[in-house]
């Protein structure tokens, strides 16, 4: 498989104080690959410096094989929070990245129209973020982030905000937009089941400074349904995890 | 519907306290006028006042033309160079060191006391009235949008940049609009002081507006009349911060929205 996006060596500091170390992540194309790893352990850093919003004291961010180390507006990037602007209805909130390429107005709001109900939003255009329940939200958000079109995307925690079972939902719309849209995704995650559920593959992060422990492959076909978890491989994808993470 | 009702009601509670209260004390002021324990010439009674008012509306209305005017151009002055200086000191950190102490001092100046040297510096005409109000309503406004600036979350602004925004467009997407609340809580105060500030400026050097009416009736022992002015000085401001929320309201229409119109997960 192609490689898309390669981390080499990276190094984050924060105050002197190194975050994240040697970080050698590689993402394929059509993959979708977890960072598995527990609070503090520099996933958002490592995310912070592969948009480009962060310059790492060492190490370098490929994209298509081409250095974008330091360069943001290249990769599409969703953030814990949905982040939509309260005072722009949804279908303005999602067409901003077309908007902010230069897009015209109309043409990026029609072209954002299209995709609404793919993503669970039909008539829903001209409400204000305010009026939607928190799984809308953060569907619009992903709705954003994937208009802004680049063919890499980076999710941080995406389902994390959402209640246990609003997420469940949202795990099995997501499992069915990935067999429709044809998306190289690097997400990061704490929660273990919805790693292994999404995955492809999964980069486990431990340690202060985070380091990338392991690597596991999910070797389970697509499309996936929410039975998964209940299986046996499953729980020994899990029980593996486990057992890196000393828990 | 019945929640929309019971809205309203509380709203109407909400006002009978305040009117009561301003009822009473005008009824206890015209009582203690007409019963002659307060004399006509010290405090004249609400009768003669608003007797006053209808009398002089074409004078009232022709001199509050005059400070309306003052007040406006005073007004959108301050408006346009705190627009322009908040943009610039959030965006260049030097120009807010540099500039922020100064604007703090600016406001310890005593309205009273810079007005005449305003005067003597620039004559009798509109341009020390309009330099006066800007003084006094560009500090609240600006420090209004400031705020409304530095306080926009950094999340979003980190997402904008991820999405490859320049800091134009970061200001026109978010700060610009995140600012829109703290701009009409400035604005609100900010207009009640360009009506007082047109008037004090009035008082010190002027042919016309108010300000000048006031000196002149009260110089003629026309309390009367005066108390009319005050009168009408009250209204306008009430009416332009009305205008005020009224405007807000129009401009950000998330702000208000009904929970009814809220759509529940499909």
């Amino acid at each position: 498989m192609k490689t898309i996006l390669e981390t080499k060596n990276i190094c984050k500091k924060y105050q002197g104080q190194p975050v994240i170390e040697d970080i050698n992540v590689k993402l394929h194309e059509g993959e979708l690959v977890g960072l598995l790893g527990m609070s503090g352990s520099g996933k958002s850093t490592l995310f912070n410096v592969i948009s480009g919003l962060l310059i790492p004291e060492d190490g370098h961010v490929y994209l298509d094989e081409a250095e974008i180390t330091g360069r943001t507006g290249i990769i599409s990037y969703m953030q814990q929070k949905d982040l939509l602007l309260p005072h722009k209805t949804v279908i303005d909130n999602v067409s901003l990245p077309l908007i902010l390429q230069g897009v015209k107005r109309n043409q990026a709001r029609s072209q954002a129209e299209k995709l609404l109900p793919l993503f669970g939003l039909e008539g829903t255009g001209e409400k204000y973020p305010a009026q939607l329940s928190g799984g809308m939200r953060q569907r619009a958000a992903l709705l954003r982030t994937h208009l802004f079109g680049s063919h890499v995307t980076l999710l941080d925690e995406p389902f994390s905000a959402l209640d246990a079972l609003t997420k469940r939902k949202m795990h099995q719309w997501y499992l069915e937009l990935m067999s429709q849209l044809k998306m190289s995704t690097l997400f990061i995650t704490h929660d273990i089941d919805e790693a292994i559920l999404l995955s492809d593959r999964i980069y486990i992060m431990t340690g202060i400074p985070g380091r990338i422990e392991h690597e596991l492959i999910i070797n389970e076909d697509k499309p996936r349904h929410l039975e998964f978890n209940t299986t046996v491989s499953f729980v020994n994808y899990k029980k593996q995890i486990l057992e890196w993470l000393h828990l | 519907m019945s929640s929309a009702l019971t809205k309203k009601s509380v709203s109407i509670n909400e006002k009978i306290y305040p009117a009561a209260i301003i009822l009473l004390i005008v009824v206890v002021w015209q009582l203690l006028s007409s019963s002659g324990i307060i004399p006509q010439f010290m405090l004249p009674s609400p009768i003669n006042v608003l007797r006053a008012f209808y009398n002089n509306f074409g004078d009232l209305m022709f001199h509050a033309r005059i400070t309306l005017t003052e007040a406006a151009a005073g007004l959108g002055l301050s408006i346009a160079l705190a627009l322009i200086l908040a943009t610039a000191m959030d965006h260049f950190d030097w120009l807010y060191r540099a500039f922020f102490p100064l604007m703090v001092i600016s406001q310890t100046i005593p309205t009273v006391a810079i007005a005449p040297l305003l005067v003597l510096w620039m004559g009798y005409g509109m341009m020390p009235k309009v330099a006066l109000i800007v003084l006094v309503c560009f500090f609240p406004i600006a420090v209004a949008l400031l705020d409304s600036f530095r306080s926009s979350d950094p999340d979003l602004i980190n997402l904008m940049r991820a999405m490859g925004a320049k800091p134009a467009q970061i200001f026109r997407h978010v700060k610009w609009p995140a600012a829109i609340t703290g701009f009409f809580s400035g604005l609100k105060i900010a207009v009640s002081y360009a009506i007082v500030g047109a008037v004090i400026s009035e008082w010190l050097g002027g042919n016309e507006g108010l300000g000048v009416y006031m000196i002149r009736v009260k110089r003629s022992y026309a309390f009367d009349k005066m108390f009319a002015v005050i009168l009408l000085i009250m209204i306008i401001s009430l009416l332009l911060i009305q205008v005020t929320v009224w405007l807000e309201r129009i401009t950000t229409p998330w702000r208000n929205l009904k929970l009814e119109d809220s759509i529940n997960e499909k």
